[in-house]
């Protein structure tokens, strides 16, 4: 009787210890093969869902890209395709109303699966940071700019001088120490802008997620912003660009994913997408937009992006598309281009 | 070609008195002249606060200027009672926000119906008759079933449409469309910009296209006046204007476009333009603090000049 328990035991105990060698082995195989071993950012089969009133919004649907070290990407689309929920998810900033699903990789951490006070000790802000959009009116009109500044360094522990690490952060956007002092109010919006941009860069990220950040400003100051950018971008940031308009994408990123209710719809090179387009929808987009130097004409795009709630089985596009077939009714393929991928039947 | 409106030396001080007696004086406009012409689309083109908006108001009288005229189909403009009804019933004016300008407790029909109660235009009967052929005429089908709904219920270019309805049903000779289509997505502009041409050849309207986009300006616009702070610097026909521009200020409002091209991402941005000093601005040239090629010349105030025909700019140094 002894015996027999004793012998079962031992049997539980070896095959524990089997299972837990086989897991260490697995880490291990994972850590030593990674499918891209340049990727610092992948995200895989990403689903957002909003609950609202017994509905749900599916505002980012089975999303996938990655990027490569060195690489900006520019993320493009009408309003309410869910291009700004994307940002917020991978800052994880999203409402609690947000169901999410599948997978983030940063730096080979998944930043959906740790705890949210591992994101804030190692991620948020320090390695993550964010320009959000209307980000003008996002600074506190009853505290200095110093002040705000203050507040991030305490609130994220950071061990220097902060003194000079906000002087050093003031000084990268290009602002006069003076402003530091002052109240937002007493700021234009162009400079307004900057003193965001170099909140998002006081801790020194990898990545920074700008959510439309020229939007709400002039044609020369947003042109000045733009140059800001690329100069922050040779320093070696990686930039992660939410915008619809193709002009100012074209300025900054190396790839570029275009949305299209929820789904990105292509996503390549800058250059393949802009010259070769695949995607009836992103041929539409970019005949849409008015050039200065090329009086060409344009065609507009008829219809309405369909309604997240109860997105439209098969290609979404298919009430607006030119090229809508039968087959267009079934979920579309996803065709690999030479850099990247587009979901369309046509290339089947 | 006839003229439809024209402003001569138009100009409107803002005055910010402080406690003090210290006054501050803004000069929004400060004597402007142009004309628009029967059936041409205008632009009136400059960064925020150059003076854009404020030369609409002064033109259909929202406020009044301090000197100048206005002429409009013929009647000169001034306080008097005709005058204004001539104006503000023949021009009308499109917005810039969509979510702003058209009112959420009003259903569709009401907001068209509005400029005709208020000039009392047709009989109860006809006003309905207007209302639905305007939505037709800005593509809002079906329009009885749009003219039972509430804003909230439209999308964005939907609601400019709307407005865009109330401006026509008057059948004005002049719609001054302020911006309308900066806050409107990229893939809905260009239904509103071809709708505007439409318009225009089916109507005859003649457009003031007041943006700071130089882009769909190029698209729309026929002549272009470029404005810094409250002054004309460079006029003429559109493409003359932004393919070869003659004032250092246009220049730079050019430079900073980017056109959609994957070559971009390499080449540097470049705009020729400095920042901002502290000279008092309205004494001489007043892009001079900003201007590259600024010289002792450019402490006197230049004059817009006709450069050849149909072109004007007010620089001593125009760029060839």
């Amino acid at each position: 009787m002894t015996l027999s328990t004793s012998i079962r035991n031992l049997y539980s105990l070896s095959n524990q210890l089997r299972s837990a060698q086989r897991s260490l082995f697995k880490t291990q195989m994972y850590s030593c093969v990674i499918p891209y071993p340049m990727t610092f950012l992948s995200v895989e089969n990403l689903k957002v869902f909003y609950q609202t009133q017994g509905k749900q919004v599916h505002a980012v649907d089975d999303v996938s890209f990655s990027l490569e070290n060195g690489e900006s990407i520019a993320i493009a689309g009408e309003s309410a395709c869910g291009k700004s929920t994307l940002g917020l998810t991978i800052m994880r900033a999203l409402q609690g109303n947000a169901i999410v699903s599948g997978e983030i990789l940063f730096d080979d951490k998944s930043i959906l699966k740790i705890s949210e006070e591992e994101f804030t000790k190692t991620l948020r802000w320090k390695e993550i940071s964010m320009i959000f959009q209307g980000s003008m009116n996002s600074l506190d009109p009853v505290f200095t700019i110093k002040q705000q500044f203050d507040e991030i360094l305490k609130k994220h522990g950071y061990k220097g001088n902060h003194q000079k690490a906000i002087l050093e952060a003031v000084s990268v956007v290009g602002l006069p120490i003076s402003v530091l002092e002052k109240f937002p109010h007493e700021l234009s919006g162009g400079m307004k802008q900057r003193v965001v941009i170099s909140m998002a860069l006081l801790l020194k990220p990898k990545l920074v997620i700008a959510d439309e950040p020229t939007t709400a400003l002039d044609v020369l100051v947003q042109a000045q912003i733009m140059s800001l950018i690329k100069r922050l971008k040779k320093e070696g940031i990686a930039v992660m660009l939410i915008s619809h308009d193709l002009g100012i994408i074209s300025e900054i990123s190396e790839k570029v994913g275009i949305m299209y209710a929820g789904k990105i719809v292509e996503f390549g090179n800058l250059s393949d997408i802009y010259k070769n387009p695949k995607h009836p929808y992103t041929d539409a987009l970019l005949k849409s937009v008015p050039k200065l130097k090329d009086g060409s004409d344009l065609v507009s795009l008829k219809g309405n992006p369909p309604d997240l709630v109860n997105p439209p089985e098969g290609c979404r596009f298919y009430d607006r598309c030119a090229h809508a077939m039968e087959k267009c009714k079934k979920e579309p393929p996803k065709i690999k281009t030479p850099s990247g991928y587009v979901l369309c039947w046509l290339y089947e | 070609m006839e003229e439809i409106l024209s402003a001569k030396d138009l100009k409107k001080y803002f005055v910010r008195g402080g406690f003090s007696g210290h006054k501050d004086v803004v000069r929004a406009v400060d004597e402007i002249s142009f004309s628009v012409k029967k059936g041409e689309t205008f632009v009136l083109a400059g960064e925020s606060g150059s003076g854009k908006t404020t030369t609409a108001r002064l033109i259909l009288r929202a406020i009044e200027p301090d000197a100048g005229t206005v002429i409009f189909d013929g009647v000169r403009i001034d306080n008097h009672d005709t005058a204004l009804r001539k104006i503000r019933t023949e021009c009308q004016m499109i917005h810039q926000d969509p979510y702003a300008s058209v009112n959420p407790r009003m259903t569709v029909s009401d907001i068209v119906r509005e400029p005709l109660d208020i000039y009392e235009i047709g009989s109860v009967k006809e006003r309905n008759k207007q209302i639905l052929e305007a939505l037709r005429e800005v593509k809002l089908e079906p329009a009885e079933e749009i003219a039972k709904k509430y804003p909230h219920m439209l999308s964005g270019g939907q609601r400019q449409r709307v407005a865009m309805a109330r401006s026509i049903v008057t059948r004005p000779k002049l719609v001054i469309a302020d911006e309308p289509v900066s806050m409107l997505d990229v893939s809905v502009r260009v239904g509103i910009l071809e709708l505007m041409r439409e318009l225009q050849e089916r109507l005859g309207i003649s457009f003031l296209y007041i943006t700071h986009d130089l882009s769909t300006a190029r698209y729309i616009g026929h002549r272009i006046a470029i404005m810094y702070r409250g002054k004309i610097v460079e006029s003429g026909p559109i493409n003359d204007v932004l393919l070869d521009p003659k004032h250092p200020y246009t220049q730079a409002l050019i430079d900073s476009i980017s056109d959609p091209n994957p070559d971009n991402l390499t080449k540097n941005k470049e705009i020729r333009i400095k920042e901002f000093s502290d000279i008092d601005v309205y004494e001489g040239c007043r892009f001079r603090d900003r201007c590259l090629y600024a010289a002792e010349k450019c402490k006197q105030e230049p004059q817009l000049e006709t450069i050849r025909n149909d072109r004007s700019a007010a620089c001593f140094f125009p760029l060839n």
